[in-house]
Order: C-alpha cells, then sequence, then structure tokens
C-alpha cells in the first residue's frame, strides 16, 4: 500500500508538471462534443443517442491516458528502477490503475457540463446522484483494463496502436452497460427509472478484471 | 562465502546470443571488473546479475540465492548504475531520490546527505532536465548507493564525469563487493580482483587481475 500511495504520488506530481494526458483528454472530448454537435444537425440529444454519444466520448478520450500511463516509465528507466526495489510489483498496478481513475475524473468535471451545454437537452438535474454512480463503477472499469492494456502496449514497439486494439474490445461491456445505465437519466421527459441491473453488471465487471489484473499484472512486467 | 557464482552462463535476444558459457566465482568484498568492445555482453551481464533480465542457461548465484528463483531475495541488496540513469526528467533531483528511497526503504534522511556528499544540494530542486549530464550521473549515483546495497553493478560508472566529479563518487562506489564493466584497460585492471574479458559473449578471460595484463585487455578490441 506504501508503494502504491509513493509511485501515485510521483504519477500526479509527474502530470501536474508536464500537463500531458488530462488537458489532451479534456480537449479531446470537448472537441468531439463540439464535433457530434455541428455533425449531428440537432438542437440536443436526448435518451439512448445522448448516452451513446457520452459514453463513446469518454471511451475515446481514454484512451489518450491509457497511451500516456507507462511512458515515463519506459522512457525514463522508471521500470528498471521499480523492478529493482524489494517491492510487491502489483503495486505499480494498483497506483497506474488509480492514476487513471483520477485523471478520469478530472476530465468529467470538464467534460459532463461541456457535453449538458453542447449537446444535452434537459440536464440529468435530479438523477445527477445515479449518474455518478454509473461514472464512478465505469472510469473503474476503464482503470483497470486500461491500465493492464497500457503495460502490455509498452513493451511493444506500436504502443499506441496496441493500447486501443487490446482495450476497446474488452471495454464494450463497459460501454453497452453505461450506455443503457444513463440513457433512462437523459431522457428529455426528465429521469426515467433507473435500471439497477447495469450498475450491478459494471460493479461485476470490475471485480473480474481487477482480479484477473492483480493476477497478470506481475508476468507483464517480466522480462 | 561467494557473492557471485556464474556456471556456464548464457543469454539470447532471439536468434543473437549475447552471452554464451560464462563462468567465474566472486568472493565477497572483491571487484569484478568487465572488459570487452560494444556488444561483448557486457550491460547484458550486469541486467541478468541484477536480476532484470533471465539468465536462458547456466546457473547464477548472486549473495547466494539462486537467479531467476531467488530474485525477490536479491532485489534490494543490489545497486544498479548502468548507461541510463533511472531517473525521471521532469522531477527534481530531491523528488527523485525521496521516490526511490521510499521504494527501497531507505532513510530519507540519506537523501541529503548524499546529494550534500556530491555536492549537488544547491540544485536538488531542479528539475533534473535542466541539469548537465555530469550533475544528472551524479545524481545517479545516490539513487544507486540510497539504500547501501551489498552488490554494486556499475555500467561505465564514471562515463560522463569530469575527473573532478569522477574523484568525488569514488568514495561512495568504492564500497562491498562491486561488478564494473569498463573500457579503460589501466584504471579497470588497477581497481580490479578480478577480470572478465568479453567478446562475441564468450569469456576469452576470466581470471585474478594479477594473472592479466593490459595488452591481454587490448587484445579484446582488436
Amino acid at each position: 500500500m506504501r508503494t502504491a500511495a509513493a509511485v501515485l504520488r510521483k504519477d500526479l506530481r509527474l502530470e501536474l508538471r508536464t500537463r500531458e494526458a488530462v488537458p489532451a483528454m479534456a480537449l479531446f472530448a470537448l472537441t468531439t462534443f463540439v464535433i457530434f454537435h455541428f455533425g449531428l444537425d440537432r438542437r440536443s440529444l436526448e435518451g439512448e443517442l445522448a448516452a451513446g454519444v457520452l459514453w463513446v466520448t469518454l471511451l475515446f478520450a481514454a484512451m489518450l491516458g491509457v497511451n500516456r500511463l507507462f511512458v515515463a516509465e519506459r522512457e525514463q528507466g522508471g521500470f528498471d528502477a521499480f523492478l529493482l526495489a524489494p517491492v510487491d510489483r502489483t503495486a505499480m498496478f494498483a497506483a497506474k490503475a488509480a492514476g487513471l481513475f483520477a485523471y478520469l475524473c478530472a476530465v468529467e468535471l470538464v467534460a459532463i457540463p461541456a457535453f449538458v451545454v453542447l449537446l444535452l437537452g434537459p440536464g440529468p438535474g435530479a438523477a445527477f446522484p445515479e449518474l455518478l454512480l454509473v461514472l464512478v463503477l465505469a472510469n473503474a472499469g476503464v482503470a483497470v483494463v486500461g491500465t493492464l492494456a497500457g503495460a502490455l502496449a509498452i513493451q511493444t514497439r506500436a504502443r499506441d496502436l496496441i493500447a486501443p486494439l487490446v482495450a476497446l474490445p474488452l471495454l464494450v461491456p463497459v460501454v453497452i452497460a453505461s450506455a443503457r445505465a444513463t440513457a433512462p437519466l437523459l431522457a428529455e421527459a426528465g429521469a426515467g427509472a433507473f435500471p439497477a441491473k447495469w450498475p450491478l453488471i459494471l460493479a461485476l465487471y470490475d471485480v473480474v478484471f481487477g482480479l484477473l489484473a492483480y493476477a497478470v499484472f506481475d508476468y507483464l512486467l517480466e522480462d | 562465502m561467494s557473492a557471485l557464482e556464474l556456471r556456464g552462463l548464457g543469454r539470447a535476444y532471439g536468434e543473437r546470443v549475447a552471452l554464451r558459457e560464462v563462468s567465474l566465482t566472486l568472493e565477497e568484498g572483491r571487484t569484478l571488473v568487465v572488459f570487452g568492445p560494444n556488444g561483448a555482453g557486457k550491460s547484458t551481464l550486469l541486467r541478468i546479475l541484477g536480476t532484470l533480465l533471465r539468465p536462458h542457461a547456466g546457473e547464477v548465484r548472486v549473495l547466494g540465492d539462486e537467479l531467476p528463483g531467488d530474485a525477490w531475495r536479491v532485489r534490494g541488496r543490489v545497486g544498479f548504475l548502468g548507461h541510463d540513469p533511472l531517473l525521471y526528467r521532469d522531477l527534481s533531483a530531491r523528488e527523485n531520490l525521496r521516490y526511490f528511497a521510499r521504494l527501497y526503504g531507505a532513510r530519507e534522511t540519506r537523501v541529503d546527505a548524499l546529494l550534500g556528499e556530491l555536492d549537488v544540494l544547491g540544485r536538488a530542486d531542479e528539475p533534473l532536465r535542466t541539469l548537465s549530464r555530469g550533475t544528472v550521473q551524479r545524481i545517479a549515483v545516490c539513487r544507486a548507493v540510497l539504500h547501501e546495497p551489498d552488490l554494486l553493478l556499475l555500467d561505465e560508472p564514471t562515463a560522463n564525469l569530469d575527473p573532478a566529479a569522477a574523484e568525488l563518487v569514488a568514495p561512495l562506489l568504492a564500497r562491498g563487493t562491486r561488478v564494473v564493466a569498463s573500457h579503460d584497460p589501466e584504471r579497470g585492471l588497477h581497481d580490479a580482483d578480478v577480470v572478465l574479458g568479453l567478446r562475441g559473449g564468450r569469456a576469452e578471460i576470466a581470471a585474478p587481475a594479477a594473472q592479466v595484463d593490459v595488452a591481454d585487455v587490448r587484445r579484446l578490441y582488436g
């Protein structure tokens, strides 16, 4: 836990100093919403279409963060220095996943209001707590799978290509569950009934992939 | 007790053999100097001893523990100084060393003590990307010895240092058991207790330093 906290603190400090991941992710999300705003040629979106636009945009923005996640470790020797240390290697997985989760939350602080202003008819209003729950569960899933894909991709020469190719198919269930859970919250006539099934599926996904990543991450760092 | 025991060590990168049939023993507290032209296998040997690479053939014991099986016991007892400083360019010297002190379980009070010893305390809060290669190399030396390792693995440790800086780091790097990769026959033989001369991954020299002269080492580069 102490090791993971040290790695996470170091990563957050590097991101605050270099601003390589979060601003790019946020800018990507904003630009995509603007493109949808003009491309769809509709005054506002609602329901399933709004949910689909929101989650696909957030997922692609997340890929930018996934691609940057291990770059400092690979290019500046952080992997070697970490591997020489007498620490549990899964601490790096925990720190990187927590870091990506924090990046996603930071991006959503900008992206969700922009989505409401640019594309959404009525705001989520009273359904905001449910939306927050879905965001947290989906972010956790994206962070776990994205970290795993990022660690796999960083060992290859075509890492910018490999990370999305590995992560996106694995994240299809997250998009489906998140979009289905969010669609009633973004309905034009006000928030519909919140389907409890989809958040549960998201939570199950997070647990399963969290355990899987914990089991295999050590081998991804091996020579 | 032997600090290093290699028997028939081999390592390949795909089809290319980097090390083959390397055998030697090094007692605790002694210095092994490894000579050889570029691509001879010196860095590969250091990375295997540091548990960063797995041996593909033969037996390797480091500080009494067999690799790769007991690698976890070796980690933390080894100080590694390679061609790359293994430091984050956007963090300062102090931030880097505090981070590694936490990873290695070293006392954080040692950070400032080492920076002071190597005369970089005045620039301890500047990002490394603004410092010269020589200064970064001095900070990398601090990283390698921060946790007071039993075995130092040094790949041309003074390559980026001017003579004054090389003299400054020398006492920190002259402790315990050492494996030093070098291209300087005179200096290397002066420091060595045991010499390993590699060419094309093969051990052409593996003998006590007293039995090796400069001409033997120069022949490796011929």
